[in-house]
């Protein structure tokens, strides 16, 4: 009955592409299709010119030591780095007196001190960290920069510039921005009618106008607003400007957090007897800070990147004393200016960069705890 | 609201009032030792200085009125034509940041982490004074094409003109705009009737062949070109984009480019896999699904954010004022201040300039983001 069918085997399959390992990788992720492998050698085309460019200018046609625009002046022109060096303690300090420019090392350093444990969330000592930062901190940094007081000469803030007054306006404004910020949202969300329209006028206003007419306003028409002989300086109004500007900001993300705040959360607090105040202190505000961290960070970075625009209004903050300085005839060279701006461009992006890996860090901590 | 909230609210007010009114005695005592005028009659004076780029006609002896408009337009040419070219790069690198290709994708990422924290107005003073003034002088221009040129005074691009008979070419060019749009709408109403795609194309190049066709009978070929030719130091003729213009407008739109292609990339990811899945299980292709199901549904998370940076790169287009591209701030709440020495006045009319601009645009896309979400519940 069995019937001879004759069996004969498959021819075997080929062997498998490549999937794992790093000929697989290269494969799936660079050369999947032949579409991908036009997008992946005209990228590759692209990128080893604009690298190309790059190293040349900042490291083979380079200058790196030299002191005036001569050693900068060849045939094939880079990067003109002496310029940066010659030039950095006015690119930190401003005007700031060679002598005293310990008291602004000082201050740098014992910020730094205070700030780094916090940032690290399994350090000790929070709430002493904290004090120290938000009340000594201040306090030790106004008497150090500013002096007069304790024998320090006294250095007026028209001779402050540099990194310092970009930290100095940056911090001031994260400083104030976050408790004015928070106090409008609230504001925003109260039941009493005028409050609450005076926080949405407030809010709106601010952030409808770009940040330059602000301190267009606080720079020349603020002189106008205060009695007769009163006046304060500059850098003071700025930061006044600044401040003002980014709580406005700050002020729509605290709201995002807190009306994302389950109103349960409100019910138990009232039921537990708890005051407006203390349901805001101690239920309230601690959770919608924590969800809003991102939108936090992200205010503060805008902020910090809008320091910039106090050299419009005859600040020197680190761009402004940059760009003051190609003015210097001894350093007038083709590339000053792009040395210059690659200089201020990598200190802010450090700053900025660091800031939104850490807001990335803390995130993914917070989450993982909420898990 | 309890009496106490009521008693803190009036207090506030007595305070809010009376500190107004120290501010107002202020200001009107110090305009008067300062023999400042005030109100808004400066409109009308004057203005007695010239102006790089003006989209309508001026001269110096035009008032201080025209000027704050020239200003305006300028502010929202830049804006317009920056926040399109922003979208469209936006768009790109979002997507290309998304791409299952790990080249493409990383240097997406490596353009968004650099554009993104380094500060605007450092981007702007870069291509301003770092590349566009540092380029060479007309006579040595770098030639692009044959007609085109770029030097430290600008771009200068070949042009045209209008002669007689243009109007014919303008009506035909109109009435095929128009009908295609009637078109479109037609076809895609009877797709949502019917289901099967309608196709309008030849119809509509037929009838915009046939009003050309007619526009030439008419008018022959009433345009002439314009080429730029070197003139002594500086062009002539052409179409000449200021170097303040280019690189406000380059500044801007890279920067903002940077934020719209994270924003975009969150809205193609928030579009869950399910739908991905679905798509690929109707058999539509890539693109179709993407085109079909994703964006559409990607830009209902799209768009609020979207709209904040429209109205972020229209404020920050202030910044001109930095590399004097005269726009509102640098010529209204800059030369006209510091010739004028109103500020109070100008300063409340530049802001309310600003505020009423950024209510247009969000209205303008809130009505826009409505007509999609509604398109999005139906499903």
């Amino acid at each position: 009955m069995s019937s001879a069918t004759h069996w004969t085997p498959k021819p075997p399959r080929p062997a498998p592409v490549h999937t794992v390992g790093v000929r697989g990788w290269i494969r799936t992720n660079l050369f999947a299709t032949p579409s991908d492998t036009l997008l992946t050698l005209v990228a590759m085309a692209v990128l080893y010119l604009t690298i190309d460019t790059l190293v040349h200018w900042a490291y083979i046609d380079a200058t790196f030591s030299g002191a005036n625009r001569d050693a900068c002046l060849k045939a094939v022109q880079g990067a003109c780095w002496p310029f940066v060096d010659a030039k950095l303690g006015q690119f930190i300090y401003g005007r700031y007196p060679e002598l005293e420019r310990w008291r602004v090392d000082l201050v740098f350093a014992s910020g730094v001190i205070g700030l780094i444990p916090l940032l690290i969330p399994a350090a000790p000592f929070k709430r002493a960290n904290v004090i120290y930062l938000l009340g000594f901190f201040p306090v030790f940094a106004f008497i150090m920069l500013t002096g007069g007081r304790f024998g320090l000469e006294p250095v007026e803030t028209t001779d402050w510039g540099g990194l310092l007054v970009t930290l100095v306006v940056a911090i001031t404004g994260i400083v104030a921005s976050l408790p004015l910020g928070i106090l409008l949202a609230l504001g925003r969300r109260s039941q009493m009618p005028i409050v609450r329209s005076l926080c949405i006028g407030f809010i709106e206003i601010f952030r409808g106008v770009p940040l330059i007419t602000v301190l267009f306003m606080a720079s020349v028409m603020l002189p106008l607003f205060l009695p007769d002989g009163v006046n304060f300086d500059k850098l003071m109004r700025c930061l006044i400007g600044v401040a003002l500007f980014s709580s406005a900001y700050m002020a729509e993300v605290v709201r995002g957090g807190l009306q994302a705040i389950p109103k349960g959360q409100y019910e138990a607090a009232a039921a537990l007897g708890l005051g407006y105040w203390k349901s805001m202190r101690l239920i309230i505000l601690p959770q919608a800070l924590k969800l809003v961290i991102p939108g936090i960070v992200n205010t503060f970075i805008g902020l910090f990147k809008d320091t910039t625009l106090v050299l419009i209004v005859g600040l020197f903050d680190l761009l402004g004393i940059v760009q003051f300085h190609f003015t210097d005839a001894s350093w007038a060279t083709p590339e000053t200016h792009i040395t210059g701006y690659a200089f201020a461009a990598f200190v802010f992006w450090v700053f900025c960069f660091a800031m939104s890996r850490y807001s990335i860090f803390m995130e993914n901590r917070l989450s993982t705890e909420r898990d | 609201m309890s009496r106490r909230d009521v008693v803190l609210q009036f207090l506030m007010l007595v305070l809010l009032g009376l500190g107004l009114s120290w501010l107002v005695s202020n200001v009107t005592g110090n305009l008067e030792r300062q023999n400042i005028a005030s109100g808004f009659g400066f409109l009308n004076e004057r203005a007695g200085f010239g102006i790089s780029q003006t989209l309508i006609e001026y001269t110096e002896d035009d008032t201080y009125q025209r000027v704050l408009i020239i200003g305006l337009l300028n502010t929202l040419l830049v804006s317009v034509i920056g926040i399109v070219l922003a979208s469209v790069l936006g768009f790109v690198i979002g997507v290309a940041r998304l791409s299952s290709n790990w080249l493409i994708s990383k240097i997406a990422m490596v353009y968004i982490e650099i554009f993104r924290n380094v500060p605007l107005l450092l981007q702007i003073m870069f291509w301003y004074f770092g590349v566009l003034r540092n380029l060479p002088s007309p006579r040595r221009a770098i030639e692009i094409g044959d007609s085109a040129f770029l030097s430290n005074r600008g771009i200068v691009l070949p042009g045209f003109t209008m002669l007689e008979g243009a109007g014919w070419y303008v009506a035909a060019l109109a009435i095929s705009l128009t009908a295609w749009f009637v078109m479109r709408r037609r076809a895609h109403k009877k797709f949502l009737t019917t289901g099967t795609p309608q196709s309008y194309w030849r119809v509509l190049a037929l009838g915009a062949g046939t009003m050309f066709a007619i526009a030439y009978a008419m008018a022959g070929f009433p345009f002439a070109a314009d080429v730029p030719a070197l003139r002594g130091f500086n062009f002539r003729g052409g179409v000449n984009i200021i170097p303040e213009f280019a690189a406000l407008l380059l500044a801007l739109s890279l920067y903002t480019a940077a934020f719209i292609s994270e924003i975009v990339r969150s809205g193609i990811v928030s579009v869950g896999q399910g739908q991905r899945e679905a798509a690929a299980a109707l058999g539509l292709s890539n693109n179709t699904t993407l085109r079909l199901v994703i964006i559409p549904q990607a830009m209902r998370v799209i768009i609020p954010p979207l709209t904040s940076q429209y109205l972020n790169l229209t404020k920050n287009s202030s910044l001109a004022v930095a590399i004097a591209y005269p726009d509102i701030v640098s010529v209204f709440a800059g030369t006209t201040l510091t010739q004028i020495g109103q500020a109070v006045e100008i300063i409340f009319i530049t802001m309310m300039v600003y505020l009423s601009l950024s209510l247009l645009t969000s209205w303008a896309m809130n009505s826009y983001n409505k007509r999609i979400a509604l398109v999005g519940q139906n499903a």
